[in-house]
């Protein structure tokens, strides 16, 4: 110590005040910058739902009707907003409850801090009532997850789980705080955010040398395809990416979580990737010569059979998580990092060049597909309605402004492929999970995620049915989302694949419902059902155009298929138009 | 490196943080896609509050490569590492349990015990247990010796490994140079600066 100041400035005493562990947690959240928490309470979380009481004016508490639609409102909150989505629920079934949501989030990587109320820490491990061992049972689905059993560790163990489900690749992450912790008074020395932990590296360090031999071979491309998935909007690379885009004049098409990285209307975004995307991108996967991946994880659904897959390429793939690199597809040129550092260094490395020919090949399977799919698809003169014309007239009316929450299932696939999308955030929907439920509560949190923008959920009969019950939530607490239900009757994708691959054999497919138009009205939110061509633009108009939640009911056909399909155990190139 | 494709014993040493929770976290990537942990040993390592783990299974290099990549990826890992058998020095420990009685009147056991490089523990009346410790074969050929003469008990610890490569990471790092994004320097800059460090 050089001076007696220093040591005098050692030896102050830091400031603290007496608090309970509830109290740190809600002051922790706040000083995160949280605004809305989507929970449910319970015996275990109590002590918190108590300190929340005097926070009222600080945290907005969404009370929802089921914790599994806590975690999905709060992944559509991450999803539109892109901060980290909070869940409260309380331990055993709360807790339980919450798995579906977690595991969608994991594989989706959507930053979730998820706390969860315990037993008393004396209670654990006896079978105490409503006790679960929720940190084992949700390990597989949590980038990280904590127990907490003195009120001490509250502050640090918050900031670790911000810090953790937000950097790097993000993902959800869950803290269980026992119930002793939560009552338990103790000196807080304030809130400190974490940004470094010595074991975790959220972003790998960008290896010069790879990003050079990336560079060398997309200058020497013939006929280079960049595929983009959810990294450049995780990445906030949005900016980035359209700059890589545009100086190599590379056609691009994107994964179900990279829509509207760049817009839907962009002349060299050519389209939807995978199972239910374009014809063109498709085809082309196996006769480009360099295949640029930017944020994209080669899941299954897009890269149809393996070993036909692009094998006539070289693969350059960027990604920001080194586990992804060769797992499903074996890169030349492995670019790890940020995508948001990555692409720039690309950028400033190519060669300011056009494709022309390239691309007109992909402008000519645009046309094929237009010609014999699309046009009926979007725009039949006779016949049933289809899921495709119902999103065209909407995204006539949106003009590609809204945000589109899709459940999983045919609508999804429709509203996917078709779905303007004008900007980044735009789409929200359960990709590597397929959770159907997702939609509605979803739309809950993608509309507080983004309160400007009108907000969209375009959810199917079957899903609808599997989380309903948070049109209670949507009536409490005025959510203003617009529900948009293409009803065909059927559990739709399930009896695409039993048509066309066992048989017609349509077992336990075909759905029933209730009166979906009554039941949005026991709710005391207004809707409508659809039926015939002619009524459809007026209804979508009057519920785009109704003050508050709205319910749109449209029957569309039965028995009508998604199309393009690559099936499965096919190459991509096998995609079939019919 | 041997072919990728060909299944081989692979022995995955990994330093994590000693932090509740994390064997499960690195169990189950391997129980996930049914891969059978043959020999799991964890101990503490060479630096304080690192633990370091020792897994033994037989795979391909392709697919521990994956899981390796895996382990890496949880939040509290430092650092992993997979190597072939003719990478490491390994040893395991075997114990056996004998009536006294065989060993005191039958001179070949007696000379058995002695060729096998066992040593006595435990001599009570009753019973005298002995201790090798080697690879695989040699405490199993043991377990074959002993058989006939009324082997009552036997345990084998699990597997660990010292990489042989003492210089270690710098050489390791440059062989799997395309499979690893940092370098060692990156690796363990903060093992030594706990104050930098971020701790619960």
């Amino acid at each position: 110590m050089d001076t007696q100041e220093e040591a005098l400035a050692v030896a102050e005493p830091k400031k603290t005040t007496r608090v309970s562990g509830s109290v740190a947690l809600l002051e922790g959240l706040i000083a995160e910058g949280t605004e809305t928490i989507f929970g449910y309470p319970g015996g275990a979380i109590m002590p918190i739902y108590d300190a929340i009481y005097d926070y009222k004016e600080k945290l907005n508490h969404i009370l929802v009707r089921h914790e599994q639609g806590a975690t999905h409102a709060a992944q559509g909150f991450a999803r539109t907003s892109g901060k980290v989505g909070v869940v409260f629920a309380t331990s055993g079934p709360g807790a339980t409850n919450l798995v579906t949501g977690l595991a969608d989030a994991q594989i989706d990587s959507t930053p979730l801090v998820c706390i969860t109320g315990q037993v008393f820490a004396h209670l654990l491990g006896t079978d105490a009532f409503q006790e679960t061992d929720v940190i084992n049972i949700t390990t597989p689905v949590t980038k990280w997850n904590y127990q907490v059993t003195d009120a001490n560790e509250i502050p640090a163990a918050l900031a670790k789980a911000f810090y953790i489900a937000r950097s790097g690749r993000p993902g959800p992450v869950l803290i269980d705080i026992t119930k002793n912790a939560q009552i338990q008074l103790f000196d807080y020395e304030g809130y400190v955010p974490c940004n470094h932990i010595r074991s975790y590296r959220p972003k790998p360090i960008i290896r010069k040398t790879y990003v050079e031999q990336a560079a060398a071979l997309i200058n020497e491309a013939k006929k280079p395809f960049i595929l983009f998935g959810q990294g450049v909007l995780l990445g906030n690379a949005e900016q980035e990416f359209k700059a890589f885009v545009e100086k190599s004049g590379i056609p691009a098409a994107w994964t179900i979580l990279g829509a509207g990285a760049i817009p839907t209307d962009h002349p060299l975004n050519v389209g939807m990737l995978g199972m239910h995307g374009n014809y063109g991108p498709n085809v082309q996967t196996n006769s480009c010569d360099v295949l640029i991946a930017v944020g994209m994880r080669f899941d299954d659904r897009v890269t149809g059979r393996l070993d036909k897959y692009a094998t006539q390429a070289k693969v350059i793939h960027l990604d920001i998580d080194p586990a992804e690199i060769d797992k499903n597809v074996k890169a030349d040129v492995p670019v790890w990092g940020d995508c948001k550092e990555t692409l720039p260094l690309l950028t400033s490395l190519i060669n300011e060049k056009t494709h022309d020919s390239w691309l007109a090949e992909f402008n000519a399977f645009a046309k094929i597909e237009e010609e014999e799919l699309i046009r009926k698809e979007l725009e039949p003169a006779s016949g049933e309605l289809t899921m495709g014309e119902v999103i065209n007239q909407l995204n006539i009316l949106t003009k590609g402004e809204a945000v589109i929450v899709s459940d999983v299932g045919q609508h999804q696939m429709v509203a996917c492929r078709y779905g303007k999308l004008n900007t980044t955030r735009l789409s929200v929907t359960s990709g590597g999970l397929g959770t159907m439920g997702f939609g509605l509560p979803a739309a809950i949190g993608a509309k507080i995620g983004a309160p400007h923008r009108q907000v969209i959920a375009v959810i199917g009969d079957g899903g609808f049915q599997m989380t309903l019950q948070e049109l209670g939530t949507i009536m409490q607490f005025g959510v203003n989302v617009k529900i948009l239900i293409l009803n065909n009757q059927f559990l739709g994708m399930v009896r695409q694949w039993q048509q066309l691959f066992n048989d017609k054999r349509y077992s336990f497919v075909d759905i029933t419902s209730p009166d979906f138009v009554k039941l949005a009205e026991s709710y005391y939110i207004s809707g409508q059902k659809v039926t015939a061509r002619e009524t459809l633009v007026q209804a979508l108009e009057t519920m785009l155009n109704h003050d508050g939640s709205y319910l749109l009911e449209v029957m569309v056909s039965k028995e009508h298929n998604v199309f393009p399909m690559v099936p499965q155990g096919c190459s991509v190139s096998e995609i079939r138009l019919k | 490196m041997s072919n990728s494709t060909e299944q081989q014993e692979f022995t995955i040493t990994v330093y994590t943080e000693n932090q509740i929770g994390i064997l499960n976290r690195i169990a189950i990537i391997f129980s996930r896609r049914k891969i059978n942990i043959e020999s799991l040993n964890v101990s503490p390592s060479e630096i304080e509050h690192i633990h370091r783990f020792n897994i033994l299974i037989t795979e391909t290099e392709e697919v521990v490569r994956k899981l390796a990549r895996q382990i890496e990826k949880q939040v509290e890992v430092l650092k992993v590492y997979y190597n072939t058998n003719e990478d490491i020095i390994w040893q395991e420990l075997a114990l056996y349990k004998v009536p006294t009685e065989t060993i005191v009147e039958k001179v070949v056991v007696e000379r058995l015990l002695r060729e096998n490089g066992a040593r006595a523990v435990v001599i009570r009346k009753d019973y005298t247990v002995f201790e090798t410790t080697g690879h695989r074969q040699e405490t199993d050929k043991l377990i074959q010796v002993l058989q006939p003469y009324g082997l009552i008990e036997f345990v084998r610890s699990a597997r660990v490994a010292i990489i042989k490569d003492s210089e270690g990471f710098n050489s390791k790092l440059r062989e799997f140079e395309r499979m690893e994004p940092g370098q060692e320097v990156i690796e363990n800059e903060f093992l030594d600066q706990p104050k930098n460090v971020f701790t619960m």
